[in-house]
């Protein structure tokens, strides 16, 4: 197991560097030029030592090998430094964004909590309700509970985040006025009342996406307890008297967990790519938005950074599954 | 004694798929007697019969049919020009002369929603198709030669690896302008888009396709094929993609809805069709601006695409019930 999990993390060395290649060949491309709005009067020579020291007099390779550099070399001391109040890094030239001069993962530090907070929150959320719906459509296959909740999660993963977001907003913050339709970053939890404030902003970007990941997650529980089900150990397990709640919670639910576990852990950094979307309709400046904000700035720092990390939480989440996957399973050994 | 030949017309279905390629006799004498005096039945019309037997798939079938009738031979009948600009009559509500209301500048809703509809559903077959055909080329080369089975298959892996949706976003933020240009505002954006989502989709379709083939290639008709030297060409188009297609039109509908969901939502995020062009994830981009005053302008593109998208994946699901032999004919 070790052993595996050794090879899996050396061999997402190659696959995290060939994504950053394709992200940083892909943004080479672009066409826009960060020095459009220099106004005109600025004499050429001068625009030539602009671009100079925002880094893009060198060629392609050069800049890759010193991008792959700031990245995983001076951030992390960065963030050594910071923790810890060393000064590993000094002062070497860290990911800038072209639109703030700022440190791009200063930024990303700086929304990320609004993400974490909305996004996984909502996924927890819709896990814990995914969970007992998946458990006991399964348990009564084919009755009226079990219809109504196939419609539901059919309907659940065909209505786009971005419709239902919206019709949320229109009858809970237009037509019934509950809910802010705007998240305020800038609040701050510090008695009862601002508590209540801040969960009714929280309350529909969750619903939305809470909604979404469990109508995902309650059809592969439901599959899964299904697969169980019909096997020969639950047979036994009642023909030896146990009740009927330690055969289904506890016999049956532990082994149909095994690829929910894994479903779940594979669904987290799909969970960050699609609340971009929600972040959009809720205005929530997490994640997401930046990397909105930055695209339509042709900001390719934090473009690049930000699509990097993303394709990080991919690599890591596949990797946590299939280890996950190993450890949960006894029938499953990667040797 | 309607139970009884239901259930050979299952078998007779799984025999044509584990042995012979679609479309052969069935084998009915070999079960009994019970179908002698029956005629053959095909393996679709199994499948349909199964299919029909799925209220939702159904359903959902019809639908379909009526979005795709609807946004084709709809401006046939409504007739009004979705960009025509007529100023004194905007943001109406629904009324005889525009029974969907008009928008900021006096635009007929119905017609947009029609020429939307159109423009999404363009999108979502186009991509769909690519993404079937770069996904089968790839699942069926891996899974026939094994030589090209590693280097294929990782290179799924590292697709699948890929952020998509921030991709996504950064291609089309980057290839708008140059395919602008050289192809027209419209035109562009459509190939933009549709090669944007292909690329980006076909990973599932490739993986499934393999796993098939690869299952495929030990069974019996297989080697007997090979032994009276048929070519590896005829081997893929005659024998392997027959058996594969069940697969294939499973994916085909959830790529449909996949991709339809994501030109609305790159539509929705302001980076897809320009403003003059509509379509449906367009207008709810537009209707969510006069969100306080108009609420009810957002209904009608968003119900468009959710119940387009329920009805194909309603459709997949019958699908997949109906294709699978070892439930058909329940």
């Amino acid at each position: 197991m070790l052993q595996f999990t050794a090879r899996r993390l050396i061999l997402s060395i190659p696959t995290l560097l060939f994504i950053s290649l394709v992200i940083f060949l892909l943004l080479e491309l672009a066409p826009g030029d960060p020095m459009a709005q220099v106004p005109l009067t600025v004499p050429p020579e001068v625009k030539e030592r602009m671009r100079e020291a925002l880094g893009l007099g060198e060629p392609i390779h050069i800049r890759f090998g010193k991008w792959l550099y700031q990245f995983f070399v001076i951030e992390p001391l960065h963030l050594i430094d910071i923790m810890a109040g060393t000064d590993f890094a000094g002062g070497e030239q860290r990911v800038i964004s072209w639109q703030t001069r700022s440190p791009v993962m200063d930024i990303v530090a700086q929304r990320m909590p609004q993400t974490l907070w909305v996004v996984g929150l909502s996924y927890v959320v819709g896990v814990l309700i995914a969970l007992p719906i998946g458990i006991y459509s399964a348990y009564r296959q084919y009755s009226w509970f079990d219809q109504v909740g196939t419609f539901v999660s059919m309907v659940g993963f065909s209505v786009p985040t971005f419709f239902s977001g919206v019709l949320l907003i229109v009858v809970f913050s237009v037509n019934l006025g509950w809910f802010p339709s705007i998240y305020d970053t800038t609040h701050v939890v510090s008695d009862w009342d601002s508590f209540v404030v801040q969960v009714k902003q929280m309350a529909m970007p969750v619903f939305v996406l809470a909604l979404f990941n469990a109508a995902q997650i309650s059809r592969f529980m439901r599959a899964s307890m299904l697969d169980n089900l019909g096997q020969d150990y639950v047979r036994t397990a009642r023909a030896k008297g146990l009740s009927e709640k330690v055969v289904v919670l506890v016999h049956v639910l532990r082994n149909s967990m095994i690829p929910v576990v894994t479903v779940i852990a594979l669904g987290v950094p799909q969970v960050f790519g699609g609340a971009i979307i929600t972040e959009q309709v809720f205005k929530v400046n997490g994640l997401g938005q930046l990397l909105i904000t930055a695209i339509q700035a042709n900001d390719l720092p934090t473009v690049q950074t930000l699509t990097f990390i993303f394709a990080i939480l991919i690599v890591l989440f596949n990797l946590i599954a299939d280890v996950l996957y190993g450890l949960l399973d006894p029938r499953i050994r990667y040797d | 004694m309607t139970e009884t030949p239901r259930r050979s017309g299952a078998r007779q279905g799984e025999e044509h798929v584990d042995i012979v390629p679609a479309g052969a006799v069935p084998a009915g004498g070999a079960l009994g007697g019970v179908d002698l005096a029956s005629p053959p039945r095909s393996q679709w019309r199994d499948v349909w019969d199964q299919f029909k037997s799925h209220k939702g798939a159904l359903l959902g079938a019809g639908f379909f049919l009526l979005v795709l009738l609807a946004v084709t031979l709809g401006p046939l009948i409504w007739t009004l020009d979705p960009t025509f600009i007529d100023i004194r009559a905007r943001n109406q509500g629904p009324s005889l002369a525009h029974p969907f209301g008009t928008d900021q500048l006096g635009r007929d809703t119905l017609a947009r929603m029609m020429a939307g509809g159109q423009v999404s559903m363009a999108v979502g077959v186009t991509a769909m198709l690519l993404a079937l055909l770069l996904g089968t080329l790839i699942g069926v080369l891996a899974g026939f030669f094994r030589a090209l089975d590693g280097i294929l298959m990782r290179m799924t892996d590292l697709f699948l690896a890929l952020p998509l949706l921030p991709l996504l976003l950064v291609m089309v933020t980057l290839f708008r302008q140059p395919l602008s240009t050289a192809f027209g505002p419209e035109t562009g954006i459509f190939i933009l888009m549709v090669t944007a989502i292909g690329i980006t989709s076909w990973m599932p379709t490739a993986r499934i396709v393999r796993g098939d083939v690869l299952a495929l290639k030990e069974r019996e008709f297989i080697l007997a094929a090979r032994s009276i030297g048929t070519s590896n060409a005829a081997m893929i188009t005659r024998h392997l993609l027959p058996n594969v297609m069940s697969p294939i039109m499973v994916s085909a509908t959830l790529g449909i809805a996949n991709a339809i969901i994501t030109e609305s939502a790159l539509s929705f995020l302001g980076l897809g069709f320009p403003p003059d062009f509509p379509t449906w994830g367009r207008l709810l981009f537009d209707a969510t601006d006069y969100l306080q005053q108009y609420p009810e302008r957002v209904i009608w593109p968003g119900l468009a695409i959710s119940l387009t998208v329920l009805s194909v994946n309603y459709i997949g699901d019958g699908l997949r019930d109906a294709l699978d032999p070892r439930i058909r004919g329940r």
